[in-house]
């Protein structure tokens, strides 16, 4: 696979096979930044997110790098956007963006400043590196004589062995963190109320009322939630109706009004009468 | 078509994050904004590397990987604590530092 990849290489231009790799990746790539930034739902940023990750990866492995490639598909849009994916599940129905602007201009100025700061980079960028020699990964010590993968392995036990070695203490760190900030105790007194606790809390009068709200009456003539119920005397408990129902148009519950009053149109008599005889009774009309 | 091209589009992407970290309001688009920056900037290691012959960038670009991976993992569940406390993952409603 990676002898594919780094056929590529060889000092001088760029080969046309990677040209047409960057022409297409490099917009898709692109195309998600902007994606995410404009999505208003945050699961669709993530997914835009991913397709910007993916397209950069192969983008890694067509610049000899196939190792990074792979570890930028398997960890960043494998983990890291899956874990991603996860946090915006949990944390649910918020996760769509608030369309209010609390700073008076705020996008105008961040499109202003983004557009200006992309000028100024891309700019830079493109004058002082004009004629660029690229040297490529072709010596021993790079992706020459035993590849990608060992060098990378060589060069992190031994030039770069105690950087790898507090990357260890990072990340158990981060895992430490991670516990104690993800850690709910559910168990140790005051977090969570027994019931006992909860009834004479009720009945103290630290909550509105000591029960739950009655429940929308059911009759013989009507199994609308828009019934209310009754109290023992015999009056309507308008507790018993949810809220939806005061702001529900009268004219969408008619229906219910009058099947209830008992002055709309009443069952068939005839219903249980075999077909037959029915449409006899229809033809004599 | 040079190696600088890559550049180019590291550095639009770059932008692109920074703009989304000062526009959106969601914490975690926020943090996904961040994540594009860190990509943005591994591209423009990987291409050093290429151009210089030598494999210290890829390298560089590994270590950010696990440095990113790490604080993914401490980021996302501080979002959550404060999600807990506070439902709500805006970053407009964590104002209690703000007086």
């Amino acid at each position: 696979m990676h002898e594919l990849l780094l056929a590529a290489g060889g000092p001088g231009p760029v080969s046309t096979g990677e040209a047409i790799a960057f022409w297409i990746l490099g917009p898709v790539a692109l195309a998600g930044g902007l994606g995410m930034i404009f999505s208003r739902n945050a699961v669709h940023s993530a997914l835009w997110l991913v397709l910007t990750m993916l397209s950069l990866g192969v983008l890694y492995m067509v610049q000899q790098a196939p190792f990074l490639g792979f570890v930028q598909i398997i960890v960043y849009t494998g983990a890291v956007m899956m874990l991603f994916l996860f946090v915006l599940m949990l944390v649910g129905r918020d996760s769509s963006d608030s369309v209010v602007e609390v700073l008076r201009g705020q996008r105008l100025w961040a499109a202003i400043l983004g557009v200006g700061m992309a000028g100024l980079v891309v700019g830079a960028v493109a004058r002082a590196l004009t004629d660029v020699q690229t040297a490529n990964l072709n010596g021993p010590d790079a992706n020459g004589g035993n590849g990608n993968v060992s060098n990378l392995g060589k060069l992190i036990f031994t030039d770069y062995l105690f950087p790898f070695e507090l990357t260890s203490a990072l990340l158990i760190t981060a895992a430490v963190g991670a516990m104690i900030l993800g850690y709910l105790d559910r168990h140790s007194k005051g977090t969570k109320r027994t019931q006992r606790e909860l009834v004479e809390m009720r009945f103290r009068g630290e909550y509105a009322r000591p029960g739950s709200l009655p429940g929308p009456g059911v009759f013989a003539t009507a199994n609308s939630v828009a019934t209310p119920a009754l109290l023992p005397d015999g009056s309507v408990s308008g507790e018993s109706l949810s809220r939806l129902i005061d702001t529900t148009a009268s004219e969408e519950l008619s229906g219910d009004v009058t099947s209830v009053a008992g002055s709309g149109e009443a069952p068939d008599a005839h219903a249980l009468v075999s077909g037959a005889n029915r449409s006899d009774t229809e033809e004599n009309r | 078509m040079t190696p600088t091209y890559y550049l180019l589009l590291s550095a639009l992407l770059f932008t692109i994050g920074a703009v989304g970290v000062l526009v959106r309001r969601n914490a975690i688009v926020v943090f996904m904004c961040i994540e594009l920056m860190l990509n943005a900037v591994n591209l423009t290691l990987v291409t050093f590397a290429r151009i210089n012959g030598s494999l210290s960038g890829q390298v560089m670009a590994f270590f950010v990987m696990v440095v990113a991976a790490a604080e993914v993992v401490v980021g996302l569940a501080i979002i959550m604590s404060i999600f807990r406390t506070r439902r709500s993952a805006s970053v407009d409603d964590s104002n209690l530092l703000k007086y």
